[in-house]
């Protein structure tokens, strides 16, 4: 494998595994990533403070006073000639949602219409996609998450919404995302989960992890509205939504 | 008995910060903290408060606060000309900056503006009795977390106070202001210098860039002339795969013009980085002002580390030198009489 080192000032670099977007490289990333996390915790990295993995590459934040570059890139150079196991194992989550009502998912018509399908076979393909949570960012909690359905593939849209919901449920080219505030946002909102994506009283306040395997689960409203209200509670039970 | 400084007016854009909430980038969660962190580093250690206690980064212009405790010892950092009002309704008497200050129950502290910065802080003896998030009381108030209820001081807060009365001992002072620095920013070049002509990397680093006024604590936007990029911006040479952002990166969108990303950026994005703001000089990023200039002058990731390594020197320095702080006028006789010092003292 070979990567290439690219410098963010004297707190960080980032290695690049590739300059598209694949499962082969993402693989590799979320690898390193785990790499660097096991090292780091068996303190064999002093000075490596945190890694950052996005779909084609992982940057390496570190403090200047504990370490320098010329340190750390052999050891990340030596990881990675160890070798980076692709395919991990990950988390296989299934978060519910709910397409049913106008008001949740606003722009489903018109994506039947631009896809050709009928509403139902628009739900029906996004429930059949085989999602895979590739980067955290933008917002905490924001996932982006790749593995849409080809047929349902759209860019965004052309007016951007200056206020989309909390748990809106969104696609846009090959990806779908949640977004976990009330926030502006260009894609088109196909549903709502009632689970919070950022929840601060959690002891995890951000739920999807990169790696994740995930699908959706079609809830009706009166389920939605009975989790909605568990969720508000902080009593919902998160750990029935994953299976190792 | 509760201890807390109670917010009589805000100021512009005060909030609490420490170094940063480290370890969540993968999270999609920024790490915030200070936009300065030698000032907050100084105040804490006028105070005898470990390095990295969150205290209140003044945006601006600072609060009136109302001491709702026995004592507090606060410490002030910055350019800043601090008044205190002893009892109500007297006239304030002004207090001096870069020093400690014992303040007493009852007194009310007006920060008021900064002079010729954007940040200041204001540090107490003993930090502030709130609850961390995510291992950081930093507040980044776009997810409404850390701090006080996630977001900057508002009229009629109670900053709780972690000591009910100050710790013995003397007023402190710093023995001149931090020197910052005065020339060109510096930068190291990349992530992605290669996305822009050679010209363009010319234009970057032999051109005066102004601080517009989109300055806040996610970044700044700078008015100057435009970078070129090496491919054109309709054939996506503005747009990357999204990768990591550090801190000070400057990210150059399609228009041309940098934008410097600081202590609330978010973690990753789409627009090529010409170049990185080198650790040392973050800190006079962070007091910019709109309207100011700056020239970047290219160093190397060698060059830029041990910069930074002379700068955490100077400022061990800086604490070291630190003086015992003569109160105004002289010898206080109220505060010899109050705490016994009857065996002589000597200032300085």
């Amino acid at each position: 494998v070979s990567v290439r080192y690219l410098s963010c000032g004297d707190t960080a670099f980032t290695v690049e595994f590739g300059n598209e977007i694949s499962p082969e490289i993402n693989g590799r990333v979320m690898a390193l990533h785990a790499a660097i996390g096991r090292a780091k915790e068996a303190g064999d990295l002093p000075g490596v403070v945190e890694t950052v993995p996005t779909m084609r590459s992982l940057m390496v934040a570190y403090d200047p006073l504990a370490a320098s570059r010329a340190d750390l890139q052999p050891r990340i150079d030596a990881l990675i000639a160890r070798g980076l196991p692709t395919g991990l194992a990950s988390r296989r989550v299934t978060l519910p949602c709910c397409y049913e009502d106008p008001e949740f998912a606003p722009d489903l018509g018109e994506v039947a219409k631009r896809t050709n399908k009928t509403v139902e076979q628009v739900i029906a393909a996004h429930l059949a996609s085989a999602f895979k949570v590739y980067v955290l960012g933008f917002m905490p909690g924001l996932a982006y998450i790749a593995g849409l359905d080809q047929t349902l593939y759209l860019p965004r849209r052309s007016e951007p919404r200056v206020r989309v919901p909390r748990s809106s449920v969104a696609i846009a080219m090959d990806m779908t995302t949640i977004y976990p505030f009330e926030s502006p946002g260009g894609w088109h909102l196909i549903g709502r989960t009632p689970l919070w994506m950022f929840d601060k009283r959690r002891e995890q306040p951000v739920f999807l992890a990169p790696g994740d395997s995930l699908s959706f689960q079609r809830i009706d409203r009166r389920t939605f509205d009975r989790i909605a209200r568990e969720v508000d509670a902080g009593t919902f039970d998160w750990a029935t939504l994953v299976k190792a | 008995m509760s201890a807390a400084l109670k917010v009589v007016r805000p100021g512009l854009f005060d909030t609490l910060q420490d170094l940063g909430r480290v370890g969540f980038m993968a999270l999609g969660m920024p790490t915030a903290g200070a936009m300065d962190r030698i000032g907050l580093r100084l105040a804490n250690a006028l105070l005898g408060n470990p390095p990295g206690m969150a205290g209140l980064e003044i945006g601006v212009m600072g609060p009136e606060l109302l001491v709702d405790a026995d004592s507090v010892r606060v410490a002030l950092v910055g350019p800043l000309s601090p008044a205190l009002v002893e009892v109500p309704d007297a006239p304030p008497r002004p207090l001096d900056s870069n020093r400690t200050h014992l303040l007493k129950r009852g007194q009310t502290l007006r920060v008021g503006m900064i002079d010729g910065s954007s940040t200041a802080y204001l540090a107490v003896a003993g930090g502030f009795a709130l609850p961390p998030f995510m291992g950081s009381l930093s507040t980044y108030a776009r997810a409404g977390v850390g701090g006080l209820d996630g977001r900057k001081l508002g009229q009629g807060d109670a900053l709780p106070l972690a000591r009910g009365q100050a710790p013995p001992g003397d007023e402190r002072k710093l023995a001149a202001p931090f020197d910052y620095g005065s020339g060109p920013i510096r930068i190291v070049w990349g992530p992605q210098e290669d996305y822009f002509s050679a010209g363009g990397r010319r234009t970057f680093v032999e051109s005066d860039y102004r601080v517009s006024k989109e300055a806040d604590r996610m970044g700044i936007r700078f008015e100057g002339p435009a970078i070129a990029h090496a491919t054109s911006v309709e054939k996506g040479g503005a747009d990357i795969i999204s990768d990591g952002i550090g801190p000070g990166a400057i990210q150059v969108p399609g228009a041309g013009l940098p934008i410097v990303l600081l202590a609330d950026r978010q973690t990753v994005g789409g627009y090529p980085k010409i170049a990185t703001v080198a650790s040392v000089d973050l800190p006079r990023l962070g007091r910019l002002l709109p309207g100011q200039t700056v020239r970047f002058q290219p160093v190397t990731v060698e060059e830029a580390e041990k910069l930074r390594r002379d700068q955490e020197s100077r400022i061990a320095r800086a604490i070291a030198d630190f003086r015992v702080a003569r109160p105004p006028g002289g010898i206080d006789l109220a505060r010899l009489y109050e705490e016994n010092l009857i065996d002589g003292i000597v200032y300085e």
